[in-house]
């Protein structure tokens, strides 16, 4: 337990910090996962078959390809596709990437294939008489979207997206081989310097469940209140 | 883009690819063996069994894959009896450290899924059997037993496409799987586009085959209703 206690002789607050940090990079990988989700959803549904390519091949070559392949391309690749953009402008000196960036868009850009599956299968589901309804009223296409189809759409996907989010949450933890300091990486410095790898490794298992355990009252919390209506 | 690259590479990243393969088998083998044995206790009607099922599905589900293979991998190692008995033998190779951390962790979705499988089985199957006078023991081989393994034909489709994407992680601890072959190239040469690239497309592929056996399966064993 000593080696828990707070302050210089401990890796309590370390811990602790990582653990903000994992929450941190977890969330902003979701909302950047949602924002590709909005771009590729339409595309996936979209009856033009162009565009319908680019959104399937999204999914498919998301799902399809480790996490560690995407993460790993865009903390190696992405240096150095800076760098290029840079020289362009006449910088000739090494840029280095902020490792929460680029462990963020990782995640976020895996999470997002999950989630545009997710807000996918929720708009099929929403009934056709809702679409037709607007149309008939005159409604404008966006204006549909964003007042009709959009809050239906994020209620029926939130069971789901619990699932989307216990992903995300889990696929934080492999940013720490780019060095960004989260609970991952923390046991392992803590590991290293302790000799101790069973405790410090267990201590993250813990920390990971307490997450995903927390997350999940909350979640479904939420599914009890926004379906109090249905 | 360097094309000429992506190719001479191509044949050491197939070697990895080999490497990925064994170790996906190996582990779908023992997570299979591990995922009946734990759907059966978490069936189970005495709730300190079905419990310790549930606990051990929630934990390895719940938990980043990467923790599991570091617990194995270098927790164990910690552990003095371990390191005298004759299991040393084997959790001292990250080949087999792999193998049963993905085994254990595959293992527990599998459970899930077998068990979501058996509970759905319409409960007038077992109650005809019974009628009939069936022994349990045969209406579990003969009737709950084929069923479940076809309805969870397309789950555990997508469990095996997971368990593929999670051995990259092996390349984690020093193993050179396709992974490891990848990142071997990008130190070597710096290019991390054609790497990587290279190595997602035969991921791809793979992912390819697996989704169309299983597809083949669901139409030829599939459970029609």
């Amino acid at each position: 337990m000593e080696l828990l206690s707070f302050g210089d002789t401990g890796w309590g607050d370390e811990l602790f910090f990582a653990t903000l940090m994992t929450i941190a990079v977890s969330i902003s990988a979701m909302v950047i996962g949602f924002a590709f989700a909005l771009i590729f959803t339409p595309l996936k549904l979209s009856k033009n078959k162009k565009l319908n390519v680019i959104g399937n091949c999204y999914t498919t070559i998301i799902r399809g390809v480790p996490e560690l392949l995407v993460i790993y391309l865009l903390f190696f690749g992405g240096t150095g596709a800076v760098m290029y953009v840079a020289s362009i402008f006449g910088y000739d000196g090494y840029i280095e990437i902020n490792a929460f960036i680029t462990g963020a868009l990782a995640i976020g850009v895996i999470s997002g294939a999950y989630s545009t599956e997710v807000f996918r299968g929720a708009i099929l589901s929403i009934d056709k008489g809702q679409f037709e309804a607007s149309k008939v009223l005159g409604i404008k296409k966006y204006i549909q979207f964003y007042k009709i189809i959009l809050p239906q759409m994020l209620r029926l996907s939130i069971p789901n997206l619990s699932n989307v989010w216990q992903i995300t949450l889990k696929d934080t933890s492999l940013i720490s081989v780019t060095g960004l300091v989260e609970i991952m990486r923390q046991s392992y410095i803590a590991a290293g310097s302790t000799r101790d790898p069973l405790f410090f490794y267990s201590v993250a298992a813990v920390l990971y469940l307490m997450l995903t355990f927390l997350s999940m009252k909350l979640i479904n919390k939420l599914e009890i209140k926004y379906s109090k209506g249905y | 883009m360097d094309i000429k690259l992506m190719i001479s590479i191509f044949p050491s990243l197939l070697s990895g690819a080999v490497i990925t393969l064994q170790i996906l088998v190996s582990s779908m083998f023992f997570g299979l063996i591990i995922g009946f044995i734990f759907a059966i206790l978490r069936i189970n009607k005495n709730p300190i069994i079905s419990k310790f099922a549930y606990g051990y599905s929630y934990f390895f589900r719940g938990t980043p894959l990467l923790v599991q293979l570091y617990l194995i991998y270098y927790g164990l190692a910690n552990i003095e009896f371990l390191r005298n008995s004759f299991f040393w033998v084997i959790i001292k190779e990250p080949y087999w450290c792999a193998i049963i951390a993905f085994s254990l962790n595959t293992g527990a979705y599998t459970s899930e899924i077998l068990r979501s499988a058996f509970q759905t089985i319409k409960k007038g199957y077992i109650e005809a059997a019974q009628s009939l006078g069936v022994t349990k023991k045969i209406t579990f081989y003969r009737i709950q037993l084929p069923i479940a393994i076809k309805q969870s034909l397309p789950a555990y489709g997508n469990e095996i496409i997971l368990i593929l994407k999670g051995t990259s992680l092996a390349s984690v601890i020093t193993i050179m799987d396709l992974m490891g072959e990848a990142r071997k190239v990008n130190v070597l040469t710096f290019k991390p586009f054609e790497a990587f690239i290279t190595a997602g497309i035969i991921y791809l592929f793979i992912t390819f085959i697996i989704h169309n056996i299983i597809k083949y399966l669901e139409k030829k064993y599939g459970f029609q209703t």
